[in-house]
């Protein structure tokens, strides 16, 4: 299928002004891609402890399994849950933590624990370690994939249990690994825009007047991300 | 210590969408204006340009426009009996802050309530007998009609050129719109939206059933408009970042783009970004006001802002919550019935059934906010409530509002919500399904309010308001009942496969999940002031010179979006301040 002009017709009307500058922005050619970042293994976390990112590791290589198409690793993802933790999401810059704090209270009632996300993941990746050496005798980043896998569903499923501030860890854990396959690549994950290309959603190209009416068409463009970069 | 400002004749608290209205047209009488804002300041360019708002991770998953309940929050609680908890991060809803607030964030979905709900008592007691309302459902009339209104719905719908298509134009009923809103004088401003494959297949399906679809009324412009102000709107381009972003685009109809520009060159109108109004301060025999007492971020101390005329125009919630702190009518007490404000305080019954074509390609990401097509054959003027046994009705509709993948990816029921088979699935379903929704009526309810809660406090000191909320039988009757409307409806599609999600009998409110930003009630408008906190005007009823201006006026909530209702009630009452109040301060009823 031809490609349509889309360079030309993007917010045309606006003229100058934020429709050049958005010309601009994505007028970056394919072989001005960011060079290949620090490999994982060398990766410094801000935040993690050397146990802790052993974990992320492993349980976000679970999550979202490498395969013919890239997961959670080849996205970037643990980078992206480490940089996060480490930023305002982590410290609960933006919520009510004052107390008193009811966190076994009912759990319609959202979050209610004393917890930070960083703490949260801090005592809940400990907490699930010495589960997993209590049970297993070793941590998780150490069991086999199949045994991980298993805790991880027991984990979801409430079926290990933890305690009340830190109940919340696993749904946690799984929106930020999500987060991280799919928000922009500026935040550290969704490497190459991988989440991105995996479902074909086009990423920051935000115009698509022209496509309306094209019915049942599938669209035909990769990814752009907010740099400017494609996928 | 607090130190004092200047008298204004007008204050108004906070600059969203009616701030930004009785702003404007109380300037253009002369007068000098203040409005007080407690967020920052936000122009399209550079809070909304492109790229950097097309950012999910930012805006909508970490909320980048919206209050931060660090700084303001509530506690809910669904009984008398709970002890209520705060609303510590976002979830059911989303206050906005800031310049433009909630109205920079909406999708656009621009609706006149029916005539029928302004008196929705008598309207029920009339056509069905009082024995049909349960004891415990505490609906009232507004005090004010549609007719009455009808002006000020068509001046707003002209202010924010919206896209549609009239179905009744003065008892005129025409092809193609809603045959049964009610009459209006004139056409929409802006032809309808363009549609998504969604719509169109859904109205089709809709239509060979004998149903009325017609398009959604979207304050996403179609055309270039210029509005009574001399503000421009362009073309929206479907980018697929509405709800929870600015327009990158000058397409969605905001403060910003319909009022501010226009409002911010008027010698005789200014305002102060960073400035949190902790209080309407009252003269000692509490029949008037004397002005507002705010904190000053930048300065760090509380200022005295004397007025002659204190408007509230902040979010539904913020606005009980400044009477609740400053004695503004009596608070409702939920054993006795007695007092007036908290009182009624209603949410939204919404429902939706997901439908899954691996051979269609829905392209999710090519999205306006409102674009859609709707049909209101079970709209709250066409049901036989005595027959069904539920008051209330919906609104059913599809388009597609965005195709963001961290707001989720509908995946068909059984699918694993992580793994292997998780990531297969995302990969064969993203764009390969759409939803038909229900958007319907919450009435209100003895034990269903807002007061001031005995606990937790902000960072001002001041108790935070609690909500006591939760969902009843009657709206769960009402969503139950859509749910049998939509079913046949999408069974006539032939997806491949389909699920529902309704709420169902002992169904517990949640304050995790986003559900919708349609808060109303708590400062209703009556035409008694026993059983009312503003008078049909939105006046106080004690304090003639305080207006509380929003959809805290709602008595109950109707079954559409609520901006429309809003904005034709800050029309309504920016003209009753205008041409009556004005020369002759006092009583207005």
């Amino acid at each position: 299928m031809p490609l349509p002009d889309w360079k030309t017709t993007r917010r045309g009307f606006l003229g100058g002004g934020a429709g050049a500058a958005a010309l601009t922005a994505l007028a970056v050619p394919l072989d001005a891609q960011s060079p290949e970042p620090e490999p994982l293994e060398n990766y410094a976390p801000e935040y993690f402890t050397a146990e802790e990112w052993q974990f992320v590791m492993a349980a976000t290589a679970l999550l979202i399994p490498s395969g013919p198409t890239p997961g959670a690793i080849e996205a970037r993802v643990p980078v992206f849950i480490d940089l996060q933790l480490a930023s305002e999401f982590g410290a609960a810059a933006d919520w009510y933590m004052a107390g008193p704090h009811a966190a076994d209270a009912d759990p319609l009632l959202g979050y209610q624990t004393p917890l930070t996300p960083a703490e949260v993941y801090r005592e809940g990746i400990a907490a699930l370690n010495a589960w997993c050496e209590q049970t297993h005798d070793a941590p998780f980043a150490e069991l086999l994939p199949q045994l991980q896998l298993e805790v991880l569903a027991a984990l979801d499923e409430g079926d290990v249990t933890l305690p009340a501030e830190m109940r919340d860890f696993f749904d946690l854990l799984l929106q930020n690994t999500k987060e991280g396959f799919f928000a922009d690549p500026k935040y550290g994950g969704n490497h190459r825009m991988a989440g991105w290309t995996h479902i074909g959603f086009p990423g920051a190209r935000a115009s698509y007047l022209e496509w309306v009416d094209k019915h049942n068409v599938p669209y035909p463009l990769g990814p752009v991300a907010i740099s400017g970069e494609r996928g | 210590m607090a130190r004092t400002e200047a008298k204004k004749d007008v204050v108004i608290v906070g600059l969203g969408w009616t701030g930004s209205i009785l702003g404007i047209e109380l300037a253009r009488e002369g007068l000098e204006v203040l409005a007080l804002e407690r967020g920052p300041d936000r122009y399209t360019v550079p809070d909304f340009r492109y790229p950097d708002v097309i950012d999910e991770l930012k805006y909508g998953i970490r909320f980048g426009f919206m209050q931060k309940p660090r700084n303001s929050t509530i506690t809910i609680r669904r009984t008398l009996q709970e002890t209520a908890l705060p609303y510590r991060k976002l979830g059911s809803f989303l206050p906005g802050d800031g310049v433009g607030g909630a109205g920079i964030h909406w999708n656009g979905q621009n609706w006149r309530a029916m005539e029928n709900e302004f008196e929705l008592r008598s309207y029920v007691e009339d056509n069905f007998g009082a024995d049909i309302i349960p004891e415990d459902m505490t609906i009232q009339d507004w005090g004010v009609t549609y007719a009455e209104l009808e002006p000020y719905f068509d001046r707003f719908e002209h202010v924010l050129g919206i896209s549609g298509q009239a179905g009744n134009v003065n008892g005129q009923i025409i092809e193609g719109g809603n045959p049964f809103e009610a009459p209006r004088s004139r056409d929409f401003p802006l032809p309808p939206l363009p549609n998504t494959y969604d719509s169109v297949l859904f109205a089709e399906a809709a239509r060979a059933m004998g149903y009325h679809p017609f398009p959604r009324p979207a304050a996403n412009a179609s055309a270039a408009w210029t509005n009574e102000y001399g503000m421009q709107l362009g073309p929206c381009n479907f980018c697929g970042f509405c709800e929870r972003y600015g327009c990158l685009n000058y397409s969605k109809a905001s403060p910003q783009t319909c009022i501010l520009d226009a409002l911010r060159r008027m010698p005789n109108f200014s305002y102060r970004t960073n400035s949190e109004v902790l209080r309407v301060d009252l003269a000692e025999d509490k029949q008037t006001a004397t002005g507002v007492t705010y904190w000053d971020e930048e300065a760090q101390e509380e200022v005295f802002q004397p007025a002659d005329i204190v408007l509230l125009c902040a979010y539904q919630l913020h606005n009980v919550h400044l009477m609740l702190l400053s004695g503004i009518g009596e608070p409702y007490n939920p054993v006795t019935g007695e007092g007036v404000t908290g009182k009624n305080y209603s949410y939204q019954m919404n429902g939706g059934t997901t439908l899954f074509f691996k051979d269609k390609h829905f392209n999710p990401f090519v999205a306006s906010g409102a674009n859609g097509l709707s049909i209101d054959d079970f709209a709250i003027n066409q049901i036989d409530f005595a027959a069904e046994g539920f008051i209330g009705g919906s609104y059913i509709t599809a388009g597609v509002a965005n195709g963001q993948p961290i707001r989720g990816i509908g995946l068909p029921k059984g699918t694993p919500s992580w793994g292997e088979e998780w990531k297969t699935a995302i990969g064969e379903w993203y764009g390969h399904s759409m939803s038909i929704g229900s958007h319907g009526s919450n009435m209100a309810y003895r034990d269903c309010y807002l007061d001031l809660d005995p606990t937790y406090t902000d960072r001002h000191g001041r108790p935070l308001m609690r909500m006591t909320f939760n969902w009843k039988p009657n709206d769960i009757r009402m969503t139950q009942f859509m749910r049998s409307k939509i079913e046949p409806i999408a069974e006539s599609m032939n997806p491949d496969t389909w699920q529902s999600s309704f709420k169902s009998e002992g169904a517990q409110y949640d304050v995790r999940p986003y559900q919708t930003t349609h808060n109303v009630g708590g400062a209703i408008m009556g035409d008694d002031p026993n059983t009312s906190a503003v008078n049909r005007y939105l006046q106080a009823w004690g304090q003639h010179n305080v207006f509380s201006i929003g959809a805290a006026a709602f008595p109950q909530n109707i079954q559409y979006n609520p901006t429309g209702t809003v904005g034709a009630l800050a029309y309504w009452a920016a003209d009753a301040i205008r041409k009556d109040y004005l020369p002759n301060p006092r009583p207005l009823v």
